[in-house]
């Protein structure tokens, strides 16, 4: 699903966010993309959902090279995956509704069918009900699971998740873990960067860590990429 | 089909009635914009009503000759004349207006007859007024009549209508041009302060605009509601435009008429016909929407992720 081949990123200001990184995500995997603050776990969110391209190398999404794909085929690139933020990125003046729906209505989806997928989102995300409210009115976990809701309404095959807690205390934080490996459950590939290292280690999920790769070998499957070092992707 | 129309229909429905109650929550903002707009369309479409009510003035039609005889010719010497340019090839007709016909007629129609009276010589002159035969009536031919007339002795001066008509002929294909530059330097204001607003607005709804993209919202998509703002803004103008250019006609009509009485005739100040109506609000249509498309099209790419 995802595959990155000896891929770098510098950004313009000079500085290298990744060196070189290689791994691959199979289709219907999950996995967690850890390492210490600026190790490039945002810079390797952004290449997959195209917000960045890479300065050199390949990525691959769903058999795609992302380097080549033309600027008018971007947004429906785009609908092939949902991305949670840590901040989570809501339109605060907007109701629930209207923030869960928005990909089905950049999807041009009929109002029959974003009325029945936005509460089959919420329901999943255990807020159906809230439909109504201002993102305000929420819990900080309860916007969280509404940025959830957003990301996985439109059924995408791929879920990458930004640091998706953060903000939250750690039954939160197991909750919306719980929620991930629900739907990965149902076949949706998850790549959740985080550096929230025990949930990772209780999840016994593979592990594929950034930074300079003297970080030890406790995840059961490891992987390291170390700037530089042009290291692969080497499962198990 | 049906259905597909439907759909594009309720999107754009969506889209418009979304940006109308964003416009209307802004209220103030969107009035000021919308006025400033309104002033700079209302100029060209007030210079055009202008140009149009002068230019359907009721000019003499035909065209005549009119020739001033010197003061100390005599009303004898003045028939023996008219009558000689009677005979002359291509004129139609002569008329002698005596220095004492006229003189009886300004008094008649000037009210001024006391002080008339206190004068001791007419002023005025004797005036042979000739209409030239039709085909005779090209400029070179009348050039040539007029050369004809101006060498006789008693012959002050001659003046034919077309010098007039000439006159104001200049001067409205000067109002016209000054219309057209006017007309193009105002469009430009009107895609600037569209253009601006939109700016602003895309900066503020910054967020909105990268999430949107960020779950595959297109730039079409992203830029629509936009566009409906800028199509938006220019009807508003145009129709504020046209409410400035009635207001300031029926102000006007009062002085005007009571200016073409004092002519002796009958002034009436026309307001906007239907197709300068239709060209108004098309104009402040495609404006706005060019306004909205230049400012979008410029922000929205800065918010495309970067090339590598």
């Amino acid at each position: 699903m995802i595959v990155f081949e000896r891929v770098a990123k510098r950004y313009p200001q000079g500085r290298e966010a990744l060196s070189l990184l290689s791994f691959g995500l199979a289709r219907g995997e999950m996995a967690f993309l850890t390492g210490r603050s600026g190790a490039g776990k945002s810079t390797v969110l952004k290449l997959i959902a195209l917000l960045e391209r890479p300065t050199r190398g390949q990525v691959l999404i769903d058999g795609q090279d992302t380097h080549r794909l033309p600027a008018r085929r971007i947004p429906q690139f785009r609908r092939q995956i949902g991305v949670v933020f840590q901040d989570h990125r809501l339109l605060m003046d907007r109701p629930v509704f209207d923030n869960v729906a928005l990909p089905l209505i950049v999807a041009d989806a009929s109002l029959r069918e974003i009325d029945r997928r936005v509460r089959a989102a919420l329901d999943q995300v255990g807020l159906l009900g809230c439909e109504r409210a201002a993102p305000y009115e929420l819990s900080v976990g309860e916007q969280q699971r509404v940025g959830i809701a957003r990301a996985i309404v439109s059924k995408p095959p791929l879920l990458i998740a930004d640091e998706p807690t953060g903000n939250l205390d750690a039954a939160l934080a197991a909750e919306v873990m719980g929620l991930f490996r629900r739907f990965n459950e149902v076949g949706v590939t998850v790549l959740v960067a985080t550096h929230d290292l025990p949930l990772v280690r209780d999840s016994g999920l593979r592990e594929i860590r950034l930074g300079e790769g003297q970080l030890g070998a406790e995840a059961s499957h490891e992987l390291i990429a170390a700037p530089g070092a042009g290291l692969g992707a080497q499962p198990g | 089909m049906g259905a597909r129309l439907a759909h594009w229909l309720t999107r754009h429905g969506h889209a418009l009635v979304a940006t109308a109650g964003h416009l209307s929550r802004q209220r103030t903002a969107t009035l000021l914009t919308v006025l400033v707009m309104g002033l700079a369309l209302a100029l060209p479409l007030a210079l055009q009503v202008l140009v149009r009510n002068v230019s359907s003035l009721d000019l003499p039609s035909g065209i005549g000759v009119s020739v001033y005889l010197k003061p100390e010719v005599s009303e004898a010497r003045a028939r023996t004349l008219a009558a000689t340019f009677a005979a002359h090839a291509g004129i139609a007709s002569v008329t002698l207006i005596t220095a004492s016909q006229a003189l009886a007629q300004f008094r008649a129609q000037s009210g001024l007859g006391a002080a008339l009276d206190a004068l001791t010589d007419n002023p005025l002159p004797n005036v042979i007024t000739i209409s030239p035969e039709p085909r005779t009536a090209s400029p070179a031919q009348l050039e040539a009549l007029r050369g004809y007339l101006a060498v006789w002795p008693e012959v002050d001066s001659v003046q034919t209508d077309a010098d007039w008509a000439r006159r104001l002929g200049a001067w409205l294909d000067l109002l016209r041009r000054a219309l057209l530059v006017t007309a193009a330097l105002l469009a430009l204001g009107v895609v600037a302060i569209v253009g601006n607003t939109i700016r602003l607005e895309i900066h503020a709804r910054r967020a909105e605009i990268e999430v949107t993209k960020l779950v595959g919202g297109s730039n079409a998509f992203v830029r629509r509601p936009f566009l409906y703002t800028g199509v938006l803004y220019g009807l508003c103008a145009a129709l504020i435009a046209w409410a400035i250019v009635e207001g300031a006609r029926l102000g006007l009509m009062g002085p005007v008429r009571r200016l073409g009485d004092a002519y002796g005739s009958r002034l009436a100040l026309a307001g906007p016909s239907v197709r300068e109506l239709g060209a108004l609000l098309l104009a402040g249509v495609l404006l706005g929407w060019l306004g909205a498309w230049i400012a979008s099209t410029r922000q929205l790419s800065r918010i495309e992720p970067r090339p590598a």
